[in-house]
């Protein structure tokens, strides 16, 4: 140790002076690093854990199919490298999986559209408007959050069949608007609560109508939280399998992407060109999606689960 | 697909909030009219609640009540047969591995959730790439549990031992544990198949645990860590004694959130063994129930225990829902 104190070296400086250290000082700049190690090695070995996956994925629906089965995804990069577009070609226009695409986008986009000004009438009503029993409304809908959708399915599939609309999105829209609703009201009523109320006393005295209030003071200041809800249900409806499952039938007219590859799955064992290529597919939209507008998406969560 | 779907879907996108702007003008308008400022006070809210309360009845509230009348009925719901089907979810068979299976999941699928969550809150805290590290692991979020079961049976691929294996995993262990036998992970014997499939829920929800841990972390008091570690605590102390007990609400939070949604898993099982050798859970015994046995006496009773089971935690939950209404 006093043999480290007694050696120096010498350092160039960002302003290209030179200037004479003793190796102690180097090992203070060093030190915070080296303690770090362990925690660097820790996160790095869960981050290639996290990523493997999704990357072994990518990396295999961009190769040929006799690659795939013969070699693993991490020879492609050795030489020769060979990819391909086929098996995106191959999914799209043979395997349903285009149909699918567009069913998956027919019943997530009207599912998210729906709700979120549903959500926002309670949710208002519920911060804002003095009238008995708001809070056992409030706690009901608190307590629809934890119902498990398995209690619905069989009175709302028994409905749909006497309605006769079992297997139409109409029918599916309705039921992931109601299945997100709880959610989306609790989420949009401690938003409204937090708002100054000062801005609410401001309208009142101004005359301002609920319908203006609503409109010009309430909706535009919620739309962060109008945005984690849209990205929520958006993602849901387009993830969904059982609610498609249950109401929609077997029908592949109908199928979405969750659907069309779970059938994918089932009849085969292998054509892994083709599911990889398709799981691709799926996972395109809603990671685009996930990373345009994260902050919206972490902050839904946050909003949801812990109160603040 | 017709065009006729593609115009109802449109025609739905925009005129469902359309046809609510002008719903929500007329009643305020009908509000108006009305002399008493009592009557008002009692309309106004009745109407913007209205949209909200048809469908939360319509598809949560009377389905909670029938699929429990049902319970107590014969598979066509006609006949009423008392506490049987009640008395098949706990005797029968598969259902009984299937209740196993499910406490499986619950308390795996939850420790490492909650675990890794937690580690990864603290761990990344203290790293330049926090945002970077925190992305990737949040980021299976996104990805359906069919697609995360398409990916995890790829990753469990498998070829018999001698030839050259294609499945990350078995490749791995092939490659670095001498005598390794390869195996197709998620169809090997029980319990590890289920242990394979609860690996595939914990990479999609692990970053979420993440997430909530890490915002409750960065609210803790640093004066509260610096006089920890003045007086002496080492960093393990500083976490256990004085971290964890101030965040310890929201792990509450977060483990009781995991536990409900494992409990209604099913997509995963579904995708990747639809079953097989012992790996079924619950709510793939009620989906048979419901479409190949076609018992909805069966398959409502399953339901009303999926429901029950979580009824403890709800109750658990309650008390900190009611504070959040009086704050």
């Amino acid at each position: 140790m006093s043999e480290h104190v007694k050696e120096t070296t010498q350092i160039k400086t960002a302003s290209g002076e030179i200037i004479t250290v003793n190796k102690r000082s180097i090992w203070v700049k060093v030190e915070p690093f080296v303690q770090k190690i362990p925690i660097h090695l820790i996160i790095v070995f869960f981050l290639v854990i996290w990523l493997m996956p999704t990357v072994g994925l990518l990396v295999s629906s961009f190769r040929m199919p006799e690659a795939i089965l013969n070699s693993g995804w991490w020879t492609a990069f050795e030489p020769p490298a060979n990819f391909t577009l086929q098996n995106y070609r191959a999914v799209l226009t043979q395997a349903n999986i285009g149909q699918a695409f567009m069913n998956s986008v027919m019943i997530a986009i009207p599912a998210t559209a729906m709700p979120i000004l549903i959500a926002a009438f309670a949710g208002y009503a519920l911060a804002q408007m003095r009238f008995p029993g708001r809070h056992l409304v409030f706690l009901v809908i608190v307590g629809l959050l934890i119902v498990p959708i398995q209690m619905t399915l069989i009175p709302i599939l028994r409905l749909y069949n006497n309605l006769n609309v079992t297997g139409t999105f109409p029918a599916l829209w309705l039921a992931h608007a109601a299945y997100g609703l709880s959610f989306a009201v609790y989420l949009m009523r401690n938003y409204i609560d937090g708002l100054p109320k000062e801005l609410f006393d401001i309208a009142e005295i101004d005359g301002a109508d609920n319908f203006t209030v609503f409109y010009r003071l309430v909706l535009p200041l919620t739309v962060p939280a109008l945005a984690s809800l849209a990205i929520f249900q958006f993602i849901w409806a387009w993830n969904d399998l059982l609610v498609a499952l249950v109401y929609l039938g077997g029908s592949p007219d109908v199928a979405p992407l969750t659907i069309a590859i779970s059938n994918l799955v089932g009849s085969r064992g292998r054509g892994w060109e083709l599911l990889t290529s398709a799981a691709f597919v799926s996972v395109s939209l809603p990671l685009a999606v996930f990373f345009s507008l994260q902050r919206y998406f972490v902050r839904g969560i946050l909003a949801g689960s812990v109160k603040g | 697909m017709t065009g006729q779907t593609v115009v109802i879907a449109i025609a739905a996108t925009l005129g469902v909030p359309a046809g609510l702007v002008l719903y929500s003008w007329l009643a305020d308008q009908l509000v108006k009219r009305l002399r008493s400022r009592t009557a008002q006070n009692r309309l106004r809210p009745v109407l913007w609640l209205l949209p909200a309360a048809f469908l939360l009845i319509v598809w949560l509230l009377y389905p909670l009540i029938s699929t429990t009348v049902f319970s107590f009925k014969g598979p066509q719901s006609d006949v009423w047969v008392g506490l049987r089907n009640f008395q098949f979810v706990f005797t029968n068979g598969d259902m009984l591995i299937a209740l196993r299976n499910n406490l499986i999941w619950v308390v795996v699928f939850t420790t490492f959730t909650v675990g890794v969550g937690l580690l990864m809150a603290v761990l990344t805290d203290r790293v330049k790439y926090e945002s970077v590290a925190k992305s990737i692991l949040f980021m299976p979020m996104a990805i359906s549990y069919v697609a995360a079961g398409v990916i995890w049976r790829f990753m469990y691929q498998y070829q018999p031992a001698g030839e050259v294996q294609t499945g990350t995993l078995n490749a791995l262990l092939t490659s670095i544990v001498p005598n390794f036998e390869p195996s197709a992970w998620h169809f090997s014997r029980p319990p590890f198949n289920t242990l394979a499939l609860i690996a595939v829920a914990v990479w999609i929800w692990t970053g979420f645990c993440m997430v909530i841990l890490s915002a409750s972390l960065k609210g803790v008091d640093q004066n509260l860590i610096d006089s920890g570690r003045i007086d002496g605590c080492t960093e393990w102390q500083v976490f256990w004694r004085i971290i964890v007990p101030i965040i310890s609400s929201t792990i509450v939070v977060v483990v009781t959130t995991m536990i409900i949604n494992v409990l209604k898993m099913f997509d995963i099982v579904y995708v990747m063994t639809n079953g097989r050798l012992e790996t079924e859970v619950i709510a793939n015994r009620m989906y048979k129930e419901m479409f190949v046995t076609q018992d909805y006496g069966h398959a409502s009773a399953i339901a009303v225990v999926l429901f029950l089971a979580v009824v403890p935690v709800i109750i658990l939950n309650i008390r900190k829902f009611v504070s959040g209404e009086e704050a």
